[in-house]
């Protein structure tokens, strides 16, 4: 029996009974559809968090107040007491570390409390001349804050665009004067709208120098301090240069965390992958079932076709053919419900993308492939013991099956 | 020319621990072109031997030669090209598939031999045409009498030109005119060359073949060709 004709016959033996053909492809297709709508998700996270993280700058060292808990257990660790804070004399030292190109010290406090506006955040910043990344000033304004003496922060600030609309409603407001807590600042600038992301968002943040901020909350510490490396092979350099200057103005004490955003980006990654994979075989799961499914389905139609079955080696079909034929009908049922299972998990992240425009819901190739493999694959295991069944029927017995 | 020779034919069925001896002893030859009509009572072993000669059973002794050839030897690859080329069956349910339209089902068995399509549809619409089907090429088989359905059954059975035609109880579904109507047709295959076998516990019909074999608790009781011969030996 030529190929085409196999092909041919088992495709109108699929369509002769479309409620069973239609109940396998779907079961197939929801298997498909799973996995690539979670594996979407799971490498959209880490697609997001790359992002994000990447989005704070390149060839960046991030320093940290307290141990990291990775160092293992050293004496000096036994007998510290409560580590030291990271102060701004401590971001100024690191800013004239020869390798560093420019940094940025943050403290973050959630200013709930002292502030008419929702969940509104500080963020004071050395140097003052970058903006963060991904932001924009409105009205064309060129600064963001003004660089001036990290200790004598003059009273100014950088408004999100929620907070403008809420408390200006409109209105330009570069120039005009906000309280914040009990200070009054002049507004230089206005970001524009970003919309909502996952992280930070900056439309409801509020910048102000770090000195002022350090004075409305009574407290000297950072956050953390960013700095950049002049380029990517100095950032190691950088990072045990840092850690040294800050040992030696805390006294000998390692009592700081140093670490490369290029190990943390790294880890990410590791991580969100492992979880894209776990997910990819939890989904995969559905496609054994749907598997099983067509071997169900392929064993009722050898039962119901037993007759033809018979009938078809009175007319001299081999008993290779008609396994052929029964092989091709599976392959045919999990291939329909894979492409239609792939189409529906595109259209599926397509949705979740149009929901969270933030959020990068796409597929990645490799689960794509090793759906449509696994749903093609199962579906022929799981034929090939039917198809032996048929070709292997006593003819005069399943002639008399009538 | 002899078609078929039998000669110690044995056929057991097992059922549970008893034997069921559905043929004993068998030696019959049959001619090229011969018309013979196989009868006797129900259950006397008229299928089993009608299989045996398809090649869709095997005997448990005794050989078969099918046109000189030993068959009985073959693989089951080589039994299902002999079945393809050299033997038709027409079944007395008709065995039509029932999603294939009536030319698809004619076309059947030369679709299974591989037969290009183009032959293939040359030779459904010349067969369409000498049993009268031609205006029901595209019915489905509910959508056709028992007597259509018979003919696209032998249609189907013969677009391979075999050599022996098989027939068991054909005008066992059909009402008698019809049944007559299948006869005739069977007939007149016979008398363009085919061999023609037809099982039948109907003696009117019986009587009409050429020779007649009567079998009984799967021994052959009589055949018309060798009157003395068989009766002597049981
Ligand atoms: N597959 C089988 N298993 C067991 N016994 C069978 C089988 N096929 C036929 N027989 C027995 O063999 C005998 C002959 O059967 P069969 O050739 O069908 O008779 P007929 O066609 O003359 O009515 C019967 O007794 C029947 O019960
Ligand atoms: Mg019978």
């Amino acid at each position: 029996m030529r190929n085409a004709d196999i092909l041919r016959f088992a495709r109108d033996a699929t369509t002769a009974y479309p409620l069973r053909t239609s109940l396998s492809v779907l079961a197939m297709a929801i298997g498909v559809a799973a996995v690539v709508v979670l594996t979407a998700l799971g490498d959209g996270a880490r697609r997001y968090v790359i992002e994000q993280f990447s989005s704070l700058g390149s060839n960046l060292v991030i320093v940290l107040p307290g141990r990291s808990a990775t160092g293992g257990f050293s004496p000096a660790n036994a007998i510290t007491t409560t580590p030291r804070d990271l102060t701004v004399d401590d971001a100024a030292a690191l800013s004239r570390l020869p390798l560093v190109r420019r940094g940025r010290a943050a403290g973050r406090r959630h200013v709930r409390d002292q502030c008419q506006w929702p969940a509104a955040r500080n963020t004071g910043r050395r140097h003052g001349l970058d903006l963060p990344r991904n932001s924009q000033l409105q009205d064309g304004a060129r600064a963001f804050l003004p660089e001036a003496d990290w200790n004598r922060g003059s009273p100014v600030a950088v408004i999100g665009a929620k907070i403008q609309e809420e408390i200006f409603a409109g209105r330009p407001a570069v120039g005009e004067l906000i309280r914040l807590g009990d200070r009054r600042l002049r507004i230089v600038g206005v970001l524009k709208s970003t919309g909502q992301g996952l992280g930070m968002n900056t439309d409801e943040v509020v910048f102000v120098p770090v000195a002022i901020a350090q004075g409305m909350f009574n407290s000297n510490t950072l956050f953390r301090v960013l700095i950049e490396a002049k380029s990517r092979d100095q950032i190691e350099q950088v990072k045990r240069d840092a850690a040294a200057v800050l040992k030696e103005r805390h006294g000998g004490e390692e009592d700081i965390t140093v670490i490369t955003q290029d190990a943390v980006l790294a880890t990410f990654d590791r991580l969100l992958r492992a979880l894209t994979a776990a997910v990819a075989g939890i989904a995969a799961i559905s496609l054994a079932v749907a598997g099983i499914l067509v071997m169900n389905v392929m064993l009722v139609a050898v039962t119901q076709r037993t007759g033809e079955i018979g009938l078809l080696k009175a007319l001299g079909a081999r008993g290779s053919t008609i396994r052929n034929a029964f092989m091709a009908e599976a392959a045919m049922l999990s291939l329909v419900g894979a492409l239609t299972g792939y189409g529906l998990g595109l259209f599926g992240a397509f949705v979740l993308r149009q929901a969270y425009p933030v959020f990068p819901a796409y597929p990645p190739n490799w689960a794509v492939v090793a759906a449509l493999v696994t749903s093609l694959s199962t579906g022929l295991l799981f034929g090939i013991m039917p198809a032996r069944r048929a070709a292997q029927l006593d003819p005069v017995q399943a002639l008399m099956k009538h | 020319m002899t078609v078929i020779e039998l000669a110690g034919i044995e056929r057991v069925f097992h059922l549970g621990d008893s034997e069921v001896h559905a043929l004993t002893r068998l030696d019959v030859d049959i001619n090229a072109g011969d018309y013979v009509a196989i009868m006797g009572p129900s259950g006397s072993g008229k299928s089993t031997l009608l299989n045996l000669l398809g090649l869709l059973d095997r005997p448990d002794a005794g050989s078969y030669r099918l046109e000189g050839r030993d068959v009985t030897t073959l693989s089951p690859d080589e039994q299902a090209a002999v079945r393809s080329r050299r033997i038709g069956f027409v079944f007395q349910s008709f065995h039509l598939v029932p999603r294939l339209t009536a030319a698809e089902n004619i076309a059947l068995p030369m679709m299974l031999a591989g037969i290009p399509v183009v032959e293939r549809t040359q030779r459904v619409v010349q067969a369409l045409k000498d049993f009268g089907l031609d205006q029901r090429a595209d019915h489905r088989p509910d959508q056709l009498s028992g007597g259509q359905r018979q003919r696209v059954a032998i249609a189907r059975a013969t677009i391979m030109q075999p050599a022996v035609l098989l027939a068991d109880e054909p005008t066992g579904n059909l009402d008698r005119a019809t049944g007559d109507d299948v006869i005739n047709l069977l007939e007149g295959l016979n008398q363009r060359g085919m061999t023609l076998i037809i099982v039948t516990h109907d003696p009117k019909i019986g009587l009409r073949a050429r020779r007649q074999l009567m079998m009984e608790d799967g021994l052959l009781k009589s055949d018309s060709a060798r009157p003395s011969a068989v009766v002597a030996s049981t």
